[in-house]
């Protein structure tokens, strides 16, 4: 799950990581207020969840979706410009992301650009600091051109970060004597915020160091456990379904793993393992799969028509694949759910079906009787095979 | 001989009145597990089935029963701490089948059971299986047949499909071990391959990994140096978009980290034979044999 700038700028601000004065608004007028209470100059930006903001268009023309400015009424000006608007960059594909918020910010001036990140480590099972003084600029390729510029604190599971291990780290990133106080109070705050909040990653870049001399949260990525977000019900109220493939959020209405892809071969199968796999060999078939969808261990009938609707719903879909390996999950049940959705949606693309395990003859059966046009297939390659001919 | 689980185990179910545990049990007692004991809290005193105790803790089943194994359908923000109750109370073997377990649970579970002598499978698991002996887990015992053949798996349905290439070409397994999906778990892959490599009924093994972490390239290089037994792997997630979870919550390429292609190069860095396709899983394997 991802979340807005302002709404990683509001949980800074609760756990004390500083971040520049600022407010989020919805209106140009109330952009105009938010800028009129700070002093200076102000940073108008657009809230989508994309990168490449500054560097974006606005569908209406207007160039930037991050701008400076020099009064409260220009402030309004710029607002006015983009929300509402549908703002185009790198990231958001060719249709864009509509702005409905806009964040307005102290402009600061900075002195020196840093990184700093806390994220769970599944090699040593712990959460890990990872500090630069290489800021605002890609990390990953300050990992492959200069390693050495990167330090890792690893963060003893039980005991949390400790306070000199936060002073270790801000004396690394090159911060002048009197800056490291408050630079590790700052990491201190982001490792309680990251624990407190079951984050499974949350990244500052830049974390800067001002010509006033202030250390400061400029910008935040987060990821979130998602197993973890029911103990969290004010951090999963921050989704915004508006930012996710619609094709997404209407699965998991239903509980069901989906994540669209570009392709044209929609699959619906049985685990994570073999959704996976079942993309793997329809791309090896020479097919490119038009999404993962893992109906789980034990969907039922319903579960298994929406899934069907979902599929047929995508209009770059040209042929389905259905791959079930029943354990939990029986055969006849999806053989039942099949013919449930492909009767009551008239199903226009060829459907190859694939059925192994539990009662995998009852649901042979049921699919035979039917009277529906499906492409049998006898095991995991005959039916790739199948359903790329078909496509 | 087998792995981990034989036709001794004596098993506890933790979670065994719930909707999934009660099933289940019901299923492994069918398959022929030998299930001692049952532990759901203020539950105590019932008999599951008109036969199995239910305590009302883990220490007192034990006390009780002799369990040395462990199976838990606990739900997920209870299931840490049933974890942590049966190491306490000496279980030598833990499988965890709970999905969705947040992953700051688990990481305080694995710390505090760092330096016991406990076997931890899971959490996100199908479980483990020694065909015709024991059966601890959720997968479908009928598709197993027994044999020599090892299987280590992070998936469920995948294990099963490699399970049933084995099995229809009349190549049982000595034991087939569901690792599990979850970042943060207890037995790894490199672990259970030291199992099966000590193991004098395993024969040849089957390593099916996917896409996150860098298990399966510690695991191939643990081989290259220790195993001279066959081994034949598939690696999930070659097609997978990098930065999305893809069901499991460990199966994610992140930052350019726990590529198939790396994986895949690794296993064949240390002359482990890769499936270009699952269907050719128990294929590749077999090509390897005498």
């Amino acid at each position: 799950m991802n979340i807005h700038e302002f709404q990683a700028k509001e949980l800074f601000d609760r756990y004390g990581v500083a971040t520049p004065a600022g407010k989020v608004a919805t209106t140009p007028e109330a952009a105009a207020d938010a800028a009129r209470a700070i002093p200076g100059k102000v940073v108008v930006k657009a809230q989508i969840h994309a990168g490449g903001r500054g560097k974006g268009t606005f569908t209406n023309g207007f160039e930037g979706g991050v701008h400076l400015c020099d009064t409260a009424e220009q402030a309004g000006e710029i607002a006015a410009n983009m929300l509402g608007q549908t703002l185009v960059t790198h990231q958001t594909g060719p249709e864009g992301k509509l702005v409905r918020q806009v964040l307005v910010a102290k402009a600061v001036d900075i002195a020196s650009e840093f990184y700093l990140a806390v994220l769970m480590d599944r090699a040593t099972e712990r959460p890990v600091v990872v500090a630069s003084p290489e800021g605002g600029v890609d990390i990953e390729e300050v990992a492959a051109s200069r390693p050495e510029a990167i330090t890792r604190e690893p963060v003893d599971p039980l005991l949390g970060l400790q306070p000199f291990q936060a002073r270790k780290i801000a004396a690394g990133l090159g911060l002048p004597s009197d800056k490291i106080a408050a630079a590790a109070k700052l990491i201190l705050s982001l490792h309680e915020l990251f624990a407190s909040c079951d984050c499974s990653m949350v990244e500052i870049n830049p974390l800067v160091l001002t010509t006033e001399g202030e250390v400061l949260a400029l910008d935040a990525k987060f990821n979130f456990d998602d197993n973890a977000l029911y103990r969290h019900p004010e951090i999963a109220a921050l989704r915004d379904p508006e930012e996710e493939d619609p094709r997404e959020v209407e699965a998991s209405k239903f509980h069901l793993n989906y994540i669209g892809l570009d392709g044209d071969i929609a699959c619906m199968v049985n685990g994570a393992g073999l959704a996976m796999a079942t993309m793997d060999i329809i791309k090896h078939f020479g097919g490119e799969p038009a999404n993962f969808l893992d109906v789980g261990g034990g969907a039922s009938e319903d579960q298994v028509t929406q899934a069907f609707r979902i599929l047929t719903e995508d209009p770059n879909v040209k042929a389905i694949l259905v791959n079930i390996f029943g354990g939990i999950m029986k055969c006849d049940v999806i053989a039942q759910g099949i013919i449930n959705a492909a009767k009551s949606i008239q199903l226009k693309v060829p459907l190859v079906v694939r059925l192994e395990g539990t009662n995998v003859e009852q649901g042979r059966d049921l699919l035979a009787a039917s009277g529906l046009d499906i492409i049998a297939a006898d095991d995991l390659a005959d039916a790739a095979a199948k359903v790329v001919k078909a496509a | 001989m087998s792995v981990l689980v034989n036709s001794d185990t004596r098993l506890l179910v933790q979670g065994i009145t719930g909707k999934s545990g009660s099933f289940h049990s019901s299923a492994c007692r069918k398959y022929g597990t030998n299930i001692v004991a049952g532990v759901t809290p203020g539950r105590g005193g019932e008999l599951f089935e008109a036969a199995v105790p239910v305590f009302d803790t883990v220490g007192e089943a034990v006390h009780q029963t002799g369990a040395n194994a462990t199976m838990i359908f606990v739900p997920p923000p209870f299931a840490a701490d049933s974890i942590l109750e049966a190491a306490d109370a000496g279980i030598p073997l833990i499988v965890a089948i709970t999905e969705g377990i947040p992953v700051r649970d688990m990481m305080r579970v694995k710390a505090a059971l760092q330096g016991r002598d406990v076997t931890l499978i899971g959490p996100n698991c199908p479980g483990i299986i020694t065909p015709e002996q024991c059966k601890i887990g959720i997968m479908p015992g009928y598709i197993h047949k027994p044999g020599r053949i090892g299987v280590i798996s992070r998936s469920g349905t995948l294990t099963y499909e490699a399970v049933w290439q084995l099995s229809s070409r009349g190549h049982g397994q000595s034991t087939c071990i569901g690792i599990g999906g979850d970042p943060i778990h207890g037995l790894t892959h490199r672990q259970a391959a030291e199992l099966f490599t000590a193991d004098p009924d395993t024969d040849a093994f089957i390593l099916i990994g996917e896409i996150g972490g860098s298990e399966e390239e510690e695991a191939a290089a643990w081989i290259k140096d220790h195993c001279d037994k066959p081994v034949a792997a598939f690696i999930a997630g070659a097609t997978a978009p990098p930065g999305r979870r893809m069901g499991h919550a460990g199966a994610i390429v992140a930052g350019g980290k726990g590529t198939a292609e790396a994986k895949i190069e690794a296993m064949r860095e240390a002359g482990i034979a890769v499936a270009a396709t699952p269907a050719e899983m128990a294929e590749t394997l077999l090509k390897q044999l005498p």
